[in-house]
């Protein structure tokens, strides 16, 4: 690869949000008529890089080289312009248009002023054809396909602008079997025709098949760049891996597994395309994962469990006895007595204008009141208790809870649930972006509630505290329970190769059967 | 599927509305003393036409998933600036059309400025500007007064070779000039896209703020273009708060009749014509069946509320119930 002259360039990109760095000092070249992977776990920094490639993001420092001369993008119609197309794992179709219309949405053929709809079909049809989708027809709107369809008409889209780097960020996860098939064959011919592409997926057979050069990333970093084929997965793993511990988890408790009463229990729960026949049960103490890839149903999983998904296959049990959730106000009632720690505090735990003191007994109301009428006092004792037991920081009760930290705010979204003394309690994700010292102690808050009975399913994006916090793990993989890791079993190892769904540590690099996609999609 | 099938499924709204308004307009000259004669039509049409040029103003702002709640204070304006300017020799009279036409379009263009680069919500702003409009508009017009070039005035509102409305064909040339230019130009795909989905415009490198700027910008005209023909019908201006307040309210229900969605995106001017005229007809069937119009606003009402109805089935093959929240 010495010899090739790189199309195009990134040296020494790095880029912050707040606190947080995304990226540091990340290099990256591209060359053309090449497939090149980039690998990475969790925000390993991969979204961030492309993001920046295509003029979404601007990098704090660092410089691109396109052609072998600098250059900067202030929008990503201008990263268009240079010849640089990604498909976003959010799809960037506009839903009320037609398929046509969204093709050539960036540059729409003109005449005389106007859309010239005929030239508009025609260069529809072409790149439809392309992308190997010409039964997708021009004048539907996109709003009326399947997502696996949306994601064939974002590809044509693609196509359509005639890109010199064409970058797929998890372009297959929606596919059918049959369109990812179809996808390689349309990428094998592009880079016979000098493309370069850059392909990010989790899917290991993917790569194998596909790629001809491999970057992995780690904490924003490339760690290490090699042709494709030459390392085992088992190596690949370790790349990825490499983070020090730097959380302090509490002692997790001795048990024999399976004495505790099981509180929650779900049977063959189903959902769309999204949950497949999901199984699994938690018992009183007990702190129950999930793991895997961001995205592969955990979060719906978590709502089903919580009222909010209609048309659910299966059945949940509360206490061994079936029961039907047809709401979150149900969900959190007496008689089942759960809580949601929901993903997103901002839009789905709190309300940022209100006071802190509204905000922690929104859930509680129902019980604080009487005759509709809020008990003050009642509400002042059971708050002073919340803000003691969680160490909320806050300059009072009275001020708008948009003004605290991120981990304050969190802090008061879990509070706002354990007034009401949940029996079961589901976090989705609930450290992301706050502060080591705020995570910490919300660790050691999980397992206390734990030894006090509660029933705790955790989902995390963050493989360490899976591993810390949780005394199983289950691991989903397209919506669909991969794997159960118990005790001692949690290990970062097993946890990423189930999340990539390759089994076991003694696989060899190339021996995995082909897994199918998704078995089939509406 | 054939290609006729999408495209009557994306005219849907359209033909729905179309197909009120001429149940309505039929069973309304059926009953009416004289029939379906040019007069009625002529007289019909005159009515109609204001709301539906408002309507058009309306719906370009909504395309882009906003609201203009000034379109009324617009159409106010521009017809207390007519009766004092579209008057005088042929000469004078087209500077003053001109003139009222550009002070619609500058309106507009002052709505969009404010939302798109000012960032502020367009249901306030739109608010805000209303009353300024106003506001000018009764300095112009402190009492109902002002003239017209009355020759104008009656060429624009009579018949064409002794049975077309004239107002009707002023429509249509608006309709051919403004609205289907802009609907199948790049910034019109441009208002859709950022009604429909902002950031996904956006990701594709849209011109998001020139398309919305257009919309706004042109719907001031649009509303111009009814100020003027208001002042064509009572040969005067005047700045009637309460009139002003109705046609911006009725051109919320007409967009809505006419099939574009209030979300953004969807819908077309052409619907919202024929939704306006058929809001219209409402007041004209109680006229004819003898109704005190007492009754007129309780009617549009329940009308306007089995017509929003309809739109709101969707809700119920919802999945995850956060999105009925989105």
């Amino acid at each position: 690869m010495d010899g090739a002259v790189p199309l195009f360039r990134m040296e020494g990109i790095s880029k912050r949000y707040g606190g947080v760095r995304a990226l540091e000092k990340a290099e990256l070249s591209v060359t053309p008529g090449s497939i090149h992977a980039i690998l990475g776990e969790n925000g390993a920094g991969k979204s961030t890089l492309i993001k920046v490639m295509a003029g979404v993001v601007a990098p704090d420092e660092g410089r691109m080289m396109l052609d072998g001369s600098e250059v900067t993008f202030a929008s990503p119609a201008a990263a268009n312009q240079a010849g640089i197309v990604c498909i976003f794992q959010e799809l960037s179709l506009v839903p009320e248009l037609s398929v046509s219309d969204n093709i050539v949405i960036s540059d729409p053929p003109k005449r005389f002023g106007m859309i010239d709809r005929k030239a508009q079909r025609r260069i529809a049809e072409e790149a439809l054809a392309r992308a190997g989708a010409a039964d997708i027809h021009p004048l539907a709107l996109v709003k009326d396909l399947p997502l696996s369809r949306r994601q064939m008409v974002e590809i044509a889209k693609a196509l359509a602008r005639k890109p010199r780097i064409l970058i797929l960020d998890e372009a297959t996860s929606a596919l059918t079997a049959a369109d990812v098939a179809k996808i390689f064959g349309v990428l094998k011919r592009l880079r016979s025709e000098g493309l370069a592409l850059l392909y990010i997926s989790h899917r290991m057979n993917e790569i194998a098949e596909l790629a001809d050069q491999c970057t992995v990333f780690r904490n924003g970093r490339n760690v290490a760049s090699y042709a494709a084929g030459s390392k085992s997965d088992n190596e690949v793993v370790e790349l990825m891996i490499g983070r020090e511990y730097s959380h302090i988890f509490p002692p997790k408790p001795v048990r024999a597994p399976a004495t505790a009463a099981l509180v929650l229990e779900a049977r063959k729960l189903s959902w769309t395309d999204r949950l497949d026949n999901i199984s699994l049960s938690v018992g009183a103490g007990e702190v129950v994962g999930l793991g895997g890839l961001d995205g592969q149903g955990q979060r719906e999983l978590l709502l089903a469990f919580f009222g909010v998904l209609r048309g659910l296959s299966g059945q949940i049990l509360i206490d061994g006895k079936p029961v039907a959730i047809a709401s979150p106000a149900k969900a959190r009632g007496d008689r089942i007595g759960m809580a949601l720690i929901p993903e997103d505090r901002k839009t789905e735990g709190l309300m940022l204008p209100m006071t802190v003191r509204e905000n922690l007994s929104f859930a509680t109301l129902d019980r604080l009141s009487r005759a509709g009428i809020i008990d003050r006092a009642a509400e002042q004792r059971l708050i002073d208790d919340m803000v003691a037991l969680l160490a909320i920081k806050t300059a009072g009760l009275d001020i708008p809870v948009g003004a605290l930290s991120g981990g304050n705010q969190q802090k008061v979204v879990i509070a706002k649930w354990l007034m009401r003394q949940p029996r079961i309690i589901l976090l989705n994700d609930p450290t992301r972006g706050i502060d080591v010292g705020t995570k910490q102690e919300l660790y050691q808050l999980m397992r206390k509630l734990a030894d006090q009975g509660a029933a705790i399913l955790f989902y995390s994006t963050d493989y360490d505290e899976l591993i810390g916090c949780c005394d199983r793990v289950l691991v989903l993989y397209d919506g669909a329970v991969k794997r159960e890791l118990v005790g001692a079993e949690i290990t970062e190892r097993a946890l990423i190769a189930s999340a990539l769904n390759i089994h076991g540590e003694e696989t060899p690099a190339r021996g995995m059967a082909k897994t199918p996609a998704r078995g089939a999609d509406a | 599927m054939k290609d006729w099938r999408y495209w009557l499924a994306e005219q849907r709204g359209t033909l729905l509305a179309f197909g009120i308004f001429i149940v309505m307009f039929t069973i309304y000259t059926s009953n009416h003393p004289a029939g379906f004669t040019a007069n009625v039509v002529q007289t019909a049409s005159n009515k109609g036409v204001l709301l539906a040029f408002v309507a058009m103003a309306q719906t370009l702002v909504v395309i882009t998933a906003g609201i203009d709640l000034s379109v009324g204070m617009i159409f106010l304006l521009t017809n207390c600036l007519a009766s004092w300017l579209v008057i005088g020799t042929g000469i004078e009279t087209a500077f003053g059309v001109v003139a009222v036409l550009g002070t619609g379009l500058l309106c507009g263009a002052i709505n969009g400025a404010i939302v798109i680069y000012g960032r502020l919500q367009p249901i306030v702003t739109t608010i805000a500007t209303g009353a300024v409009y106003f506001g000018i508009a009764l300095l112009l017009r402190p009492f109902p007064g002002g003239s017209v070039n009355e020759d104008l005035a009656d060429a624009l509102t009579g018949r064409l070779f002794g049975v077309v409305p004239a107002s009707l064909v002023a429509l249509l040339a608006v309709v051919l000039v403004v609205w289907v230019p802009f609907s199948r130009s790049v910034l019109g795909r441009a208002a859709y896209a950022a009604g429909s989905s902002e950031m996904a415009a956006y990701m594709s490198g849209v011109p998001i703020r020139r398309g919305k700027f257009a919309a706004y910008a042109l719907a001031g005209l649009l509303a111009a273009i009814g100020g003027l023909f208001l002042t064509f019908f009572t040969y005067t201006g005047e700045a009637a708060y309460a009139s002003g307040n109705a046609y911006t309210l009725f051109s919320i229900a007409a967009v809505v009749l006419g099939g574009v969605s209030l979300f953004g995106g969807k819908g077309s001017a052409i619907g919202a014509i024929f939704g306006a005229l058929a809001f219209r007809t409402i007041g004209d069937l109680l006229f004819v069946f003898d109704f005190d119009p007492l009754w007129q606003p309780l009617f549009q009402g329940v009308i306007l509320l089995i017509a929003v109805s309809l739109g709101a089935f969707a809700l119920f093959r919802v999945r995850n119930r956060l999105e009925w929240f989105l």
